[in-house]
């Protein structure tokens, strides 16, 4: 049996002596007999360490894992690979068996490598303030909304539907905890309605919504977005949720975004069936006192040596309580943590150069599609690394098929939107080699040729 | 310690990345929509890493030392848990690829839910929420959804003076007025108190159990009765689960609504601040408001449910934090139900020997037994010009983790200790010792402790121009404001 209790019997015999109590169960007294538990908890029995990781190995191989199969999977979570460097790093214990660094002398680490993080953030963003990290992409939008709620005391939101449709569930759920009224707005050709924006954006509207790339993988014209919003008093809230595109496209801050709220699992982090991810947040100095989450500084130790602590902490529940920005206490800063050295490791020129690979894959995977009989393309608009076809046969079948050929396939998009149809959304990354590409397309003329 | 951006030497890269082996296109993005230079260093591996291996040894975790951390609950993470959780077959399965690909992970999702609602004595539970605080969040969501379809509006909730900051915080994100619950000479809800806030237009109490001083609320039953006659729902922050695993569970004392932090009681590490994982179990009547999706099981397969009309939603893509779900999945498989009663005994044991070590050189302001915690208060050290702080600082130099300080807010300079079940009588005497020793010290050379810290990277950080003139980023030279 596995045993993570240190103590043997005498040792425990010499502290109930010392406390003066015959029994463990003595410190129990104070729990009522009604409701102690007579019985042993109905739970399977213990495992030895081999017996444990056996049965477990066995439960992972029955997942199919991106090892086994050419994926061209996106919408959220993307396959990027990661340097050895990174676990190699976020694996030592000094950081992983820490928590939130409220000793700060003996913090030193995390607290730099947070410094780091918000300060990369803030490089690939435009933006001039990050915060420590968020739970995720969606519920650091949420976030988001609510912030700007608060800055422009409005109580409107104005989402567009090109956003990712967990991230538009999670604001809604959000904004109903709040009592803030959510308007959704359709596309034009893949991009945001322009026409819609305008129409639906007034002076009751605290935040316009956009993600850039949209969950379409199009390239959303920000600059009109931004007239628009700023031109009712609004905030305009740019959403990132595959940020290696940070490395081709302008970042938000140079379109006059407000607030960026984003997903970095794709920085460094693996996909791990939905979790742990992580997000961001980002914004203007203005609004900094507004902001949710953990924030470090840099500051000076008693003998002036540079050092770093976390700072404005009256905005947090943990001072604040009831009166706080939010009441997000602990975050995600191993996955920060992963996506600084990430970011470190690849540098200027590797980031780059990563995100021109995705776009030139997702491009060749475009161009071969499209050669075959029945798939046409959806939108005509610039696009990333993620695009739409439509298919002559329903994709949900095409992806059925696909596992027989070791490949898993795009999202069928009819589930969250219904007037697509058939409509299937690739994604390609640098994971992805020609010849992966290629068999896909040999698949598919076979399944639907 | 130089930042990684002092580091940058034009020219250098710390990464490779294959060759494009599909034919060069034109992308097709107009030029203004693209950016320039990326403003990253340009290191070498080996730069990134040393650096971070000098930064994490600048860093105190579990494994370097004692982290009696009150409230935390730092116990020891089994090694076997990283390796499970690093199976290929766990990291890279994607969220929106097949059910039939995915029969493990979901079959990982559907069983720790039954195990934690068993542990909990609730019925049903979410594993959605990537922290406790949204946990929190989720829990008070869906106890507003009840009352929404119950045709009841409630809009106080009720939080005790003791609670995490945390509660109120999540109280007032969900919409609701907090009404202060005040604490009674026993450490306890004060009953009287809560007899007269416990209106009709209460939604929830919030207890903590036991609670953030580490004691048990000993009239939890009649605490649960008082609010059920109300129409309120019982809510319970379950940090301190450690305490009672096995011994006695929060569905049996009335509760409706629990959150568990699963990177406390069940192992998963810390990770300087998270990822954590925040499942919400709750009773029959509020299971048709989980989020969505629930995992279920259609006879040999699993599967996910979306068709959940009164769900309140999501709080979260996907289905929760996997890869901490899944390590606690192990300590459970690992531990069984023998394992995870003795967590709690000894856990229980640890403190309240650490507690009896202490209690005579700090003042104790409950003395009866405790659970997995205790506070002790620093003001027989103020009499000496000595505040907590000092004291948490000097114990960094006897080699350890300090406690929880300041808090409960309800205990004057608190000190907040929190053993675990993972720590042997020798290191509980060693930190007893270090604290007698520190206790003598404030008394005989007072600033000693207030120059405390001596032996770690730093001294103390000067929080006051921190927080006046905030520094949260590095900036390029010539990209720094005048």
């Amino acid at each position: 049996m596995v045993r993570f209790v240190v103590n043997t019997d005498r040792e425990r015999r010499e502290m109930m002596d010392s406390i003066g109590i015959e029994s463990i169960e003595e410190l129990f007294k104070d729990i009522d007999e009604e409701i102690v538990l007579r019985r042993p908890l109905k739970l399977r029995h213990s495992l030895s360490e081999q017996e444990l990781l056996d049965e477990l190995r066995g439960i992972s191989e029955r997942n199919a894992d991106a090892n086994g199969y050419a994926r061209f999977l996106g919408a959220g979570a993307y396959d990027h690979f990661i340097p050895s460097l990174v676990p190699h790093l976020t694996g030592r214990s000094e950081f992983y068996t820490s928590y939130t660094p409220y000793q700060a002398e003996i913090s030193q680490g995390i607290l730099q490598a947070i410094y780091e993080f918000q300060s990369f953030i803030c490089q690939l963003t435009g933006m001039d303030v990050a915060n420590a990290s968020m739970y995720d992409g969606a519920s650091a939008l949420a976030e988001a909304a609510v912030m700007a709620s608060n800055v422009s005391k409005r109580r409107e939101v104005v989402v567009s539907s090109t956003i990712h449709p967990e991230y538009r569930e999670v604001v809604r759920t959000y904004a109903e905890a709040h009592g803030l009224e959510v308007k959704e707005i359709g596309w034009d050709d893949g991009a945001t309605s322009v026409s819609e924006a305008a129409n639906a954006t007034s002076e009751r509207t605290a935040a316009v919504l956009v993600q850039n790339p949209n969950f379409f993988g199009i390239v959303e014209e920000l600059s009109e977005m931004e007239r628009i919003v700023h031109g009712k008093g609004a905030l305009l809230v740019a959403c990132v949720v595959e940020p290696t595109s940070l490395g081709l496209l302008k970042p938000p801050g140079e379109f006059g975004a407000d607030i960026v709220a984003g997903e970095g699992q794709g920085l460094g982090n693996g996909i791990n069936f939905g979790g742990p991810h992580l997000g961001f947040l980002a914004a203007r100095q203005a609004f900094l006192q507004k902001m949710p989450g953990r924030l470090v500084g840099m500051t000076a130790d008693t003998r002036g040596r540079r050092c770093f602590i976390m700072t404005l902490q009256a905005r947090e529940q943990h001072v604040r309580r009831e009166k706080a920005t939010s009441n997000v206490c602990t975050n995600q800063a191993l996955n920060a943590l992963a996506a600084t050295i990430f970011l470190a490791a690849l540098g200027k020129g590797g980031f780059t150069r990563l995100s021109n690979l995705n776009a030139q894959k997702a491009r060749y995977l475009r161009v071969r599609i499209l050669e075959l009989k029945g798939f046409e393309p959806v939108f005509s608009r610039p696009f990333y690394n993620e695009f739409v076809v439509k298919c002559p046969v329903d994709p949900a079948i095409i992806n059925e098929r696909l596992e027989g050929y070791g490949i898993i396939g795009g999202l069928p998009l009819r589930r969250h939107y219904g007037g697509l149809g058939w409509s299937w959304l690739l994604c390609a990354t640098e994971r992805d080699t020609k010849s992966d590409i290629d068999r896909l397309v040999d698949a598919l003329r076979g399944i639907a040729g | 310690m130089k930042l990684i951006f002092e580091l940058s030497v034009r020219g250098r890269e710390g990464a490779s990345l294959p060759k494009l082996d599909v034919p060069e296109r034109e992308l097709g993005i107009p030029d203004a929509q693209l950016r320039g230079d990326v403003p990253l260093p340009e290191v070498s591996e080996v730069d990134v890493v040393r650096h971070y291996t000098a930064l994490s040894k600048m860093n105190f975790g579990v494994d370097s030392g004692f982290y009696p951390l009150g409230s935390c609950t730092m116990k020891y993470s089994p090694k076997v848990n990283e390796a499970i959780a690093s199976l290929s077959g766990f990291t890279s399965v994607h969220p929106y690829q097949s059910e039939g690909l995915s029969q493990g992970c979901l079959q990982i999702l559907h069983e720790l839910s039954a195990d934690l609602a068993e542990i909990t004595g609730m019925d049903a539970f979410t594993l959605q929420p990537a922290a406790g605080a949204q946990g929190e969040l989720v829990g008070l969501m869906m106890a507003k959804a009840y009352f929404r379809k119950r045709g009841e509006r409630r809009t106080k909730v009720l939080v005790p003076d003791s609670a995490h900051g945390t509660n109120p915080a999540s109280a007032v994100v969900c919409g609701y007025e907090v009404v202060e619950l005040p604490s009674d000479s026993r450490g306890g809800v004060d009953m009287s108190e809560l007899k007269d806030k416990a209106t009709g237009d209460v939604a929830a109490l919030m207890l903590t159990n036991p609670n953030t001083l580490g004691l048990f609320e000993e009239k939890i039953i009649e605490i649960s009765e008082i609010v059920h006659e109300n129409g309120g729902l019982m809510y319970c922050d379950g940090a301190n689960m450690n305490a009672i695993l096995g011994v006695a569970r929060p569905g049996d004392m009335g509760f409706d609504i629990t959150h568990l932090n699963l990177h406390k009681t069940f192992s998963a590490p810390h990770g300087g601040g998270g990822p954590g994982s925040g499942p919400v179990g709750v009773k029959a009547p509020l299971e048709p408001f989980l989020p969505r999706p629930t995992i279920q099981r259609d006879g040999e397969r699993y599967i996910l449910n979306y068709d959940r009309p009164d769900s309140i939603g999501r709080v979260k893509a996907f289905y929760g934090n996997f890869a901490v779900l899944v390590k606690a999945y192990a300590y459970i498989r690992a531990l069984g139900p023998d394992g995870l009663k003795e967590v709690a005994e000894n856990a229980v044991l640890n403190a309240n020997y650490l507690m009896h070590r202490l209690k005579g050189a700090y003042e104790l302001p409950y003395d009866r037994t405790c659970k997995h915690e205790f506070v002790l208060s620093g003001v027989k050290q103020l009499a000496h010009g000595v505040h907590t702080i000092d004291i948490a600082k000097r114990i960094i130099d006897y080699g350890f983790h300090p406690p929880t300080i300041y808090f409960p807010l309800i205990v004057k300079e608190a000190l907040m200790i929190e053993p675990t079940e993972t720590e042997g009588k020798e290191t509980l005497d060693a930190f007893a010792d270090a604290m007698l020793q520190i206790a003598e010290e404030a008394v005989r050379d007072p600033d000693l402790l207030k120059a405390a810290p001596k032996t770690a990277p730093v001294t103390r950080p000067d929080a006051l121009t921190a927080a006046r003139r905030p520094n949260l980023r590095w900036r390029m030279a010539d990209d720094r404001p005048e």
